[in-house]
């Protein structure tokens, strides 16, 4: 991808909001979640995640503009998109594990059932913009990933 | 460049028109024809501005058409399929090209400088000049149909662990061939020579074509209409100056040849004894042919020698411009060559460098030109080994140097004169050929179409001597009235987007000049419907 930060981070809360929120609505009921989960208490916790990946996310896309920077093609290769699903997964992880994301208990998700649900909406999320994303917008390529 | 620019060598038949261009040192003094009679007469020759009047007074007959775009090469092809996609009938456009399909010069040139239909030519994925989308990719198509999904994981791990992907040159011809039948190419274009643009009294232009001669009851036509695009490519091509003298002087044209000239009998003649080639320019024709001959060394266990000059000599990492070495700002380089992936650094063509120029004005944008271009080709692996090997077993010499003069030695040798920095004097070095790889390009002027606009429309050059366009692509100074001048491709290098003459940026392009006449009211905006649907026709291969 060729991203301005602009453009990097409208593409993280636009298109993540949308291709994450059907991946998330369409996971959802087949996570592992404990024994008891209501199913609106499932989809809460789910798109409160969603939400988390999107706005730590942002702080994330100021550290990889930065990074980008020491790249003489400012380019950001597709291999990057995918492998900072690690980076972003641990620190999405060790917020929920110490509690610390807001309308999500403690221990309320199970390591497994969050990375089912992270690693899905990741590599869903990453191949729509390395392809069909192009085709419904035409300008967004050439724009650096902006949408408005 | 101050030399003069020269004439191209001998004339082929197989070679495309727009390759052998008549480049007069100095134009004729051109004489009016009479009136009635058909041609150009004083009065449409000295006016800046036709009117309906004269046209009909001269006799010329005049076509309708809304749109002209002039060249007929991928630039054209590009640009019009924008245009059928946002949903113009082919009625309302003509091409006019002296080209019998579009990648006719494209083709040429690729195939003389070393990359017949099998091989790889510099060019992203994701440029498909055949698909305005972009997707699927050539590495997704190849995986698909030739199911190579290796390929995948190539453009998975590039740059990193792989080579970039590039596609073969048959995959493109292929897919331009198809995208051409789907649009209704061959209904748009017309055949013959552009002589000139002019405005035209109460707007718009007249374009006047020349068709071949007895196609058409007189010798010129014009075209009427409020939009003309620009797209004719390279105005030529220019050899080093002392490259020139020794061809004029010896009249010489078969040992000291242009990589972009036909020079097939240089490798054959290595074929039938040991000989030496001098090759100058550090660019990407420069690896191509340096590939050609280590190829056919190890293939047939030939021993030929190779002496590779530099002007300028790359031996590290560097900051184009900068004394210090700027982290930020760091490009690759090794013995000789400064490595990139493709032309420009690759996010001109969409990311932060393309924003970045866009907002650049005069001095500032012809400075951030020179940092990020100069002459560069791609690191592969595969040429990497081979230089390697070269020079370790000393068959392939590298140094850098300019020439001076050039002469024949008793034994027949091509002896060049080379003042190298570091040594004491100048070093004479004999070579069998010698292969000019540096590709000057010559002056727009050289361009009959493109001086004529210069002399009579008002249109100026921008910081780095090119066509002046606006961000849009509209020609600055040609507008007439609700009529607008677009330009795309190699004559508009030195604007607001750097990446004009590769397939991406004929297609940013192509798209900005697509948005402007949607708001002018031609066609329509391909918006998210619009262009989820035009796909599905492209996928289909139905017309769109």
């Amino acid at each position: 991808m060729l991203p301005t930060l602009g453009g990097r981070i409208q593409t993280r809360i636009i298109l993540l909001a949308i291709v994450g929120g059907i991946v998330t609505a369409i996971i959802t009921p087949f996570l592992p979640l404990p024994a008891g989960t209501t199913m609106s208490q499932a989809y809460k916790t789910t798109f409160i995640i969603l939400a988390a990946v999107i706005v730590v996310g942002i702080v994330w896309e100021l550290i990889y503009h930065l990074i980008m920077q020491w790249r003489w093609e400012k380019d950001w290769p597709t291999f990057f998109g995918l492998i900072t699903m690690i980076n972003e997964g641990i620190v999405i992880w060790a917020l929920l594990h110490f509690g610390l994301i807001p309308g999500i208990a403690k221990g309320a998700v199970p390591t497994s059932a969050f990375i089912i649900d992270f690693v899905l909406v990741w590599i869903v999320f990453w191949l729509w913009v390395n392809g069909p994303m192009r085709v419904v917008n035409i300008r967004w390529r050439f724009f650096g990933g902006r949408l408005v | 460049m101050s030399e003069s620019p020269t004439e191209l060598g001998s004339i082929d038949p197989s070679i495309p028109a727009t390759i052998i261009r008549e480049r007069p040192a100095v134009a004729p003094a051109e004489g009016g024809a009479a009136p009635g009679s058909g041609d150009l007469t004083d009065e449409l020759l000295k006016s800046d501005q036709w009117t309906d009047a004269m046209l009909q007074a001269a006799g010329i007959p005049v076509a309708d058409v809304p749109l002209v775009s002039i060249g007929g090469g991928i630039g054209s092809f590009v640009t019009v399929d924008y245009l059928r996609i946002a949903g113009t009938p082919t009625s309302r456009i003509a091409v006019l090209s002296n080209l019998d399909f579009p990648w006719q010069t494209y083709e040429y040139l690729t195939r003389v400088s070393q990359i017949p239909r099998p091989e790889r030519i510099r060019s992203d994925s994701a440029s498909r000049p055949d698909n305005i989308w972009g997707f699927p990719s050539y590495a997704l198509t190849e995986a698909f149909q030739e199911g190579k999904w290796v390929e995948l994981w190539h453009v998975f791990t590039e740059p990193m662990w792989a080579d970039f992907y590039t596609p073969k040159a048959g995959r493109v011809f292929a897919g331009l061939e198809r995208e051409a039948k789907r649009i209704g190419w061959d209904q748009m274009l017309v055949k013959g020579q552009v002589r000139m643009v002019r405005k035209r009294q109460g707007g718009g232009y007249f374009v006047i074509l020349t068709p071949k001669a007895g196609v058409t009851p007189t010798k010129r036509v014009a075209y009427r209409a409020e939009f003309v695009h620009l797209a004719v490519g390279y105005p030529g091509l220019r050899y080093l100056k002392e490259l020139q003298d020794f061809r004029t002087e010896h009249k010489d044209y078969y040992h000291v040849v242009s990589a972009y000239e036909e020079h097939e009998h240089i490798y054959g003649a290595a074929r039938t004894k040991p000989i030496t080639v001098m090759l100058r320019g550090g660019g990407i024709v420069a690896s191509r042919v340096l590939q050609r001959i280590m190829d056919d060394r190890e293939k047939y266990g030939l021993q030929t020698q190779i002496v590779h000059v530099f002007r300028t000599f790359v031996d590290k990492a560097h900051s184009p411009n900068e004394q210090t070495l700027r982290a930020w700002n760091t490009r690759k380089g090794s013995n000789g060559f400064a490595y990139q992936g493709f032309n420009y650094p690759k996010s001109v063509w969409g990311g932060q460098l393309k924003a970045e120029m866009r907002k650049l004005e005069g001095p500032a944008r012809a400075t951030r030109y020179k940092e990020m271009g100069g002459t560069n080709t791609p690191w592969r692996r595969r040429w990497q080994a081979q230089m390697n090997q070269g020079r370790r077993e000393g068959w392939y010499q590298i140094m850098q140097g300019t020439v001076d003069k050039m002469r024949l030695d008793e034994n027949g040798k091509i002896v060049s004169v080379v003042n190298s920095k570091g040594q004491p004097g100048p070093i004479e070095i004999p070579a069998d050929y010698i292969i000019d790889c540096t590709g000057l390009e010559a002056d727009i002027t050289e361009h009959r179409v493109l001086k004529d606009l210069l002399d009579h429309s008002g249109v100026g050059r921008n910081p780095v001597g090119r066509l002046d366009v606006e961000r849009t692509f509209e020609l600055r100074g040609a507008a007439s009235g609700p009529g607008v001048v677009y330009a795309s491709g190699a004559t508009t290098l030195g604007g607001y987007f750097p990446g004009v003459d590769t397939f991406l940026g004929l297609q940013v392009a192509a798209q900005e000049i697509a948005d402007d006449l949607a708001r002018r009211g031609f066609c329509k905006k391909i918006g998210t419907f619009r262009s989820i649907s035009q796909w599905m026709k492209w996928a289909r291969n139905k017309q769109p």
